[in-house]
């Protein structure tokens, strides 16, 4: 990233005046712990305590069979602490906003594994934490909004535009804006005004530097592949940064096919012709928007991909063919989903199974001496009410009746 | 006439100027024809017209919700540029525009600037563009000689200030305090000595905006600023009383 935050022409801070001072302070802090060894080993101590890292990387054997070609690897940042790769990010900036001395942060929260990891990192460290989620998001991720709340955190649902992650986001710059002297954004993806999508990646790229070492280790080799699923973008850059240097390994991100590229009810931001450049959220990248700026409605059955823009530093690496973009169907990743749990007894999230989906694709075409990694970015259970809803489960609606019965009786 | 020597010629008759806040297309292009006339007839000395856009993020849910209102009911980029081409032809005051950069971005900015020169448009308020992000809109500025106003907050130091200066033409748009537009500012010591780094910092003259909402508050900035700005206070009032009620609200601020 160049002095003023863009990757190639992609980046940038487009922010209001009132934040340009704190922008500074955060913007030199995180210099200072980037330069700074001590820094990132008590971010590694941190995260080997507090959290499971290193996440294992799984030999998923069946998988690999049951396509016939590729070995399959799974990187289990499920197995992160709250679930997702989410808490890398955040226990990194919460290390940040100690050093800077806030005492308040709010985040957005789409999924609302961010959010979680937030308030998980706010109980921990004695702060102050406000959580901005779409409303459409708040129903759809209802039992991470009990979390929150249990965590300690306020939930504020967003009633306003279309409802969803960047609703949310454009509310928690109106916090900011108005408490900016004692608070600080957890900004949750690789997108949004310098240094964020640069800071987050930073903290993300744990997540290669551990799966280069273990498939070493398991493989012997360099994969030919590595899969993530792509919302804002922060799995992907997380897992995609150590690889860049690999010249023989292929980087395909995969993005919400929600209703199909033609339907016009998708996020494919990079892998469609939908999207043009575009100015939004305080950065400059690949917007679904009209022909007059004003952004579109997106769909994906996964609320944390269901978002209009795109990480600036991947819309640079798409622009120089440096990772290929893939899109994937809702239900394409309802049928990835269901594999997935049937032959390796593991639940993704609906946001990681677009890149299992994108993988099962291509695994095929390869052969058993090569291997492929697939970024499980998250845990699915937190999709329960979506993924039986999308099942029509007929035991599970027996029981949500009942319990409803039972509620609305007291 | 450039904008900074029309509103000095103004501030020749007056202690302190007015300009008031539109949100174009809402509820429609005719209510913003009414409430102008309204405007004008009863002494606001500049208008901002607000192009809207999907993610209004300095804006305060009042502003935000006639941003979305606006769009919902199809207002097009090509309609407001057309609306302030009327606007300028029928009234002597100054007209500005006032969106955010991707508006300006998805048009292209020199055909944006072409436009809004053509149309009489006398300058750009874009809250989310600084002068670091907007080398090529500052130069097309100069080229078109449009006044790009520049934002002053209170958490700019006066370093920041002065940088800003130098690529402010027109008037210096002095946030009254942190957070969005619409809330009730408070003009305490704090904000004297706010006010009083933004004047030591620029020649511009002084604009501020932000919770501005009635007679006292226009009171309390005489001699401090050179023009005041209500924004979200008409947009309510429209709302509540019709445009009609705009008239006697703008005579009774002075």
């Amino acid at each position: 990233m160049d002095r003023n935050g863009f990757s190639g022409k992609w980046g940038g801070a487009y922010i209001p005046e009132v934040l340009y001072q704190t922008f500074q302070e955060l913007k030199e802090e995180y210099a200072r712990c980037r330069k700074s060894p001590d820094f990132w080993q008590e971010y590694l101590e941190l995260m080997s305590t507090y959290s499971c890292r290193p996440t294992p990387l799984t030999y998923a054997e069946n998988l690999s069979k049951h396509f016939g070609g590729a070995k399959i690897y799974i990187k289990r940042e499920d197995l992160n602490h709250t679930g997702a790769h989410k808490a890398n990010n955040v226990m990194g900036q919460g290390l940040l906003v100690k050093r800077m001395g806030k005492k308040r942060v709010i985040a957005e929260t789409g999924a609302g594994q961010h959010g979680m990891a937030t308030a998980t990192m706010a109980a921990k460290f004695g702060l102050e934490c406000t959580i901005y989620m779409g409303e459409e998001d708040v129903m759809r991720q209802r039992p991470n909004v009990f979390w929150m709340e249990k965590l300690g955190a306020t939930v504020v649902p967003v009633k306003d535009g279309s409802r969803t992650l960047k609703d949310a986001i454009n509310e928690a710059f109106r916090d900011w804006v108005t408490n900016v002297d004692d608070t600080h954004y957890v900004f949750g993806t690789a997108c949004g005004p310098a240094p964020f999508p640069e800071m987050v990646a930073w903290f993300q790229s744990i997540i290669g530097m551990e799966a280069a070492d273990q498939i070493l280790k398991y493989h012997g080799k360099m994969p030919k592949k590595v899969y993530a699923c792509v919302g804002g973008g922060s799995n992907a850059m997380g897992i995609f940064k150590r690889f860049l240097e690999e010249t023989d390994v292929e980087l395909v991100g995969v993005e919400a096919g929600g209703h199909g590229a033609d339907s016009g009810a998708h996020a494919i931001r990079l892998s469609s012709p939908d999207a043009t450049p575009g100015v939004a959220q305080g950065y400059k990248t690949m917007f679904l928007q009209d022909e007059d700026g004003q952004m579109k409605h997106t769909h994906s059955v996964a609320a944390g991909l269901d978002y209009v823009g795109v990480s600036p530093i991947l819309s640079d690496l798409w622009e120089k063919k440096q990772v290929r973009f893939e899109s994937a169907t809702d239900d394409e990743v309802i049928q990835a989903l269901d594999l997935t749990m049937k032959k390796e007894g593991i639940i993704p999230a609906l946001e990681s199974a677009h890149a299992f989906a994108g993988a099962f694709r291509e695994a095929g075409q390869l052969s058993p001496d090569d291997a492929i990694i697939i970024n499980q970015s998250g845990r699915g259970d937190k999709d329960i009410f979506t993924i039986a809803h999308a099942y029509a489960d007929p035991s599970w609606k027996e029981f949500i009746i009942g319990r409803g019965k039972e509620y609305s009786k007291n | 006439m450039l904008l900074e020597q029309q509103l000095r010629n103004a501030l020749e008759k007056k202690d302190i100027l007015l300009m008031t806040h539109i949100v174009l297309g809402y509820p429609s292009f005719d209510v913003n024809r009414e409430v102008i006339k309204q405007m004008v007839e009863n002494g606001v000395d500049c208008i901002e017209m607000q192009i809207p856009f999907s993610e209004p993020m300095a804006d305060g849910p009042v502003i935000l919700k006639a941003n979305q209102d606006a769009l919902a009911a199809g207002t097009k980029v090509e309609d407001c540029i057309t609306f302030g081409a009327e606007m300028v032809k029928e009234y002597d005051i100054p007209f500005l525009f006032m969106t955010y950069y991707n508006i300006i971005f998805k048009y292209g900015e020199e055909a944006f600037f072409k436009r809004a020169a053509d149309s009489g448009i006398k300058g750009f308020i874009v809250p989310d563009l600084p002068p670091e992000m907007g080398e090529s809109f500052l130069a097309l500025a100069d080229k078109y000689n449009l006044a790009p106003i520049l934002i002053y907050a209170p958490t700019s130091t006066s370093e920041r200030m002065g940088e800003l200066a130098a690529h402010g033409r027109g008037f210096i748009y002095c946030v009254a305090r942190r957070g969005v537009t619409g809330k009730k500012s408070e003009f305490d010591k704090d904000f004297d000595n706010y006010l009083g780094r933004c004047r030591a910092a620029t020649d511009l003259p002084l604009a501020v905006g932000f919770g501005i909402q009635d007679k006292e508050d226009i009171e309390a900035l005489k001699g401090k600023a050179d023009m005041a700005v209500i924004g979200s206070r008409t947009i309510k009032l429209v709302e509540q009383d019709g445009a009609k009620a705009v008239g006697p609200f703008i005579a009774g601020l002075k």
